[in-house]
């Protein structure tokens, strides 16, 4: 065992690739729970895109060809979801379930000609200056775009929900659609928005693991990836900003242990894989007990029926 | 236009029609999926739904129907008290590794000593192994209000981790040339589970599964629990008001359905499959939940479709080998089933009625 071997430098920086998926996936979620819905499939949805992505950048040789094509993707699939939950006003954790065991379907059906094929590459950002600074260069200033795009709309996420009439109106809709309704809102139309947008970050975020983080195609390759997206909601209150500081903190828990079984720890490997799912349920435990930030509407069904 | 109509109660008939009609669908839409692919649509449903009953090698492929749907009848009776009662354990894969884990290290202990008692012992140790592993999101949800569906499907992924340490090291076979993999409980008499009568596909899992579609249709029919479960999920709120204590519910329902979930991989593990191996599970605990829901949360119901399901597995077998259709595209299709069938739901508590906007 050799832990000199790992380099913090280059452990913060791996931390932020492998915090990216989590993060987009989380904060399109955060959006369609502020609006009231309950999407269980974004482990579906970020299969889906993540194959999505790959094919199209594999085709078209351009990776942002691919990313637009996940987003594409993944809204697809989650409007599915539209049609069960806001159409046929489907229970939304059955319909949301369905989604995810399609989209695993689906994507391994759609994947089966890209096992083993190599996707075109993201190039890093090379800033002259800035990305030859030491610690701080390979940190922040030398990655690639979609992760700084990933921030970047977390920050839009947040800015749009505290200061925008449209973020008021959503919020409002999550909260009371009755109530919203009465004010004459569109609850449906809204929530279809919330839903196509979670799709196409969950979309975004698979790709992202796909095109970049690994970068193959792999059948199941999310690996649950989705799931803990969807705890990272909880753990953030519903709060954008905390969503970027959870994701990272997760992104870390599976950095760490990556490092651990390659400098050759005494744990076994399976014993150090399993760490981010019961760091996951450790911190659902933690954060559980105040449920006062959760939107007072979720996952209940709206039909304009007074 | 089309507008709904709540009706003042769900409809018993659509009740009973929307599995039916969902299936319809799903071969209707399943065949152009298939079409898509290259395949003879009507060679495709064929293969899938007929071959395996009535085709000419059907003496094969009829037992395996039992051996393909005793565990999925068996975790999903247990899925559907839970999901009654708006408690979601979608974790059933994991319980089911964690059954097949303890009950075969339970027989794998006792190797080569050849008893009548190793087998009901394993039973016991697999059931076991699946309530525990259940029972920590009941008590996290019950102690800390943590969200069951997320604990539940987390343990899953934990468990695929603990199948592989199992399987490369203290279950492995010591006599295995350094393979991955535990002893042969084929080749290991007192801890077989052989079928009952030869060449039926009968073998005590189907025999568990059966008397859980009887215990579940008693337990919700004539006992205070399956009432509390059905009221719970009909209305919560009346349901605490009448005295129904919800952390017994989720302890109750979570419990139960790991316990069936684990005597499922037990069954599994000790017979069919044989041995403790890294990729010995194949989704049942998943695959059940489509079960659950295309069977209405109904024993009878649930038995029914997961005979369908179990036809599903064996003729898409039939499919990947005589017509070249890929694995993945039979999950789509199951995927597809309880899509049609949450989506034909609307018709059980909606009217659809046909109506000319009103002029306000």
């Amino acid at each position: 065992m050799d832990l000199s071997a790992i380099n913090p430098v280059l452990l913060i920086a791996s931390l932020m690739v492998a915090a990216t998926p989590l993060l987009l996936a989380a904060i399109g979620e955060l959006v369609v729970e502020r609006a009231g819905v309950l999407n269980l499939g974004v482990e579906g949805m970020m299969i889906v895109g993540a194959i999505s992505g790959f094919a199209i950048a594999v085709e078209t040789g351009s990776p942002w060809l691919g990313f637009l094509g996940a987003a594409v993707g993944g809204a697809l699939l989650s409007l599915l979801f539209v049609i069960l939950t806001q159409v046929a006003l489907a229970n939304q954790v059955a319909s949301g379930l369905s989604l995810t065991l399609f989209g695993l379907g689906l994507s391994s059906l759609m994947g089966q000609r890209y096992v083993g094929v190599k996707p075109p590459q993201m190039p890093d950002i090379h800033i002259p200056g800035l990305s030859d600074l030491p610690v701080l260069g390979p940190i922040l200033f030398s990655h690639d775009l979609m992760l700084y795009l990933g921030v970047g709309i977390i920050a839009a996420v947040w800015a749009v929900l505290k200061y925008t009439r449209a973020g008021l109106i959503l919020r409002a809709v999550g909260e009371n659609h009755d109530a919203a309704h009465a004010l004459g809102y569109k609850v449906v139309r809204i929530r279809i928005a919330a839903i196509l947008f979670g799709g196409a970050c969950a979309g975004l975020g698979g790709a992202y693991i796909s095109l970049i983080r690994v970068p193959q195609w792999t059948e199941g390759m999310t690996a649950g990836v989705g799931w803990i997206a969807l705890a990272l909601v909880v753990f953030a209150s519903w709060k954008p900003w905390r969503v970027l500081l959870g994701a990272y903190l997760f992104g870390g828990v599976t950095v760490v242990q990556l490092n651990l079984q390659a400098a050759g720890v005494a744990i076994p490997v399976e014993y150090l894989a399993m760490s981010p799912y019961l760091v996951t349920i450790l911190v659902l435990v933690i954060l559980s007990a105040d449920k006062s930030s959760a939107p007072a509407s979720l996952g209940r069904i709206f039909h304009a029926s007074h | 236009m089309i507008r709904l109509e709540k009706r003042p109660q769900p409809s018993q008939a659509w009740s009973m029609a929307t599995p039916l009609v969902a299936v319809l669908a799903t071969m209707l839409f399943g065949g152009l999926l298939f079409g898509l692919l290259g395949t003879n649509p009507f060679l495709a449903i064929e293969t899938i739904f007929w071959e395996p009953l009535f085709g000419e090698f059907a003496f094969y492929y009829r037992p395996q129907l039992l051996v393909k749907g005793a565990p999925l009848v068996l975790i999903a009776i247990g899925l559907s008290l839970g999901f009654r009662a708006g408690i979601w354990n979608i974790g059933a894969e994991g319980q089911y590794i964690i059954g097949s884990l303890t009950g075969a290290g339970v027989g794998l202990a006792f190797y080569p000593l050849e008893a009548w008692y190793i087998f009901p012992l394993m039973v016991i140790a697999g059931a076991f192994g699946g309530w525990a592993w259940a029972t920590i999101p009941a008590i996290l949800k019950v102690r800390f209000g943590t969200n069951e569906i997320l604990v539940s499907l987390m343990l899953v992924y934990v468990a695929e981790q603990f199948l592989a340490s199992m399987s490369l090291g203290l279950l492995k076979n010591p006599e295995g040339f350094g393979f991955p993999g535990s002893r042969n409980l084929q080749q290991y008499a007192s801890a077989h589970n052989a079928e009952i009568v030869t060449g039926t596909g009968m073998h005590w899992g189907v025999v568990a599964a059966l008397i859980a579609v009887i215990f579940a249709y008693v337990l919700l029919n004539r006992h205070m629990l399956g009432f509390q479960i059905r009221l719970t999920g009909a209305a919560p709120r009346a349901a605490r008001f009448s005295g129904v204590r919800p952390a017994r519910l989720i302890l109750m329902c979570l419990g139960i359905s790991g316990a069936l979930a684990g005597l499922a991989g037990l069954f599994e593990v000790a017979g069919p499959a044989g041995q403790v191996s890294i990729d010995f599970n194949v989704g049942y605990g998943f695959t059940a939940i489509i079960v659950a829901f295309l069977g209405r949360l109904h024993p009878v119901g649930i038995l029914l479709a997961g005979a369908l399901m179990a036809l599903t597995y064996i003729g898409g077998e039939i499919a990947q080998g005589q017509l070249g259709l890929p694995a993945a595209a039979i999950q789509v299709f199951q995927g597809m089933l309880l899509f049609f069938l949450l989506a034909l739901d609307l018709l059980t508590n909606y009217r659809v009625a046909w109506r000319k906007p009103e002029v306000a």
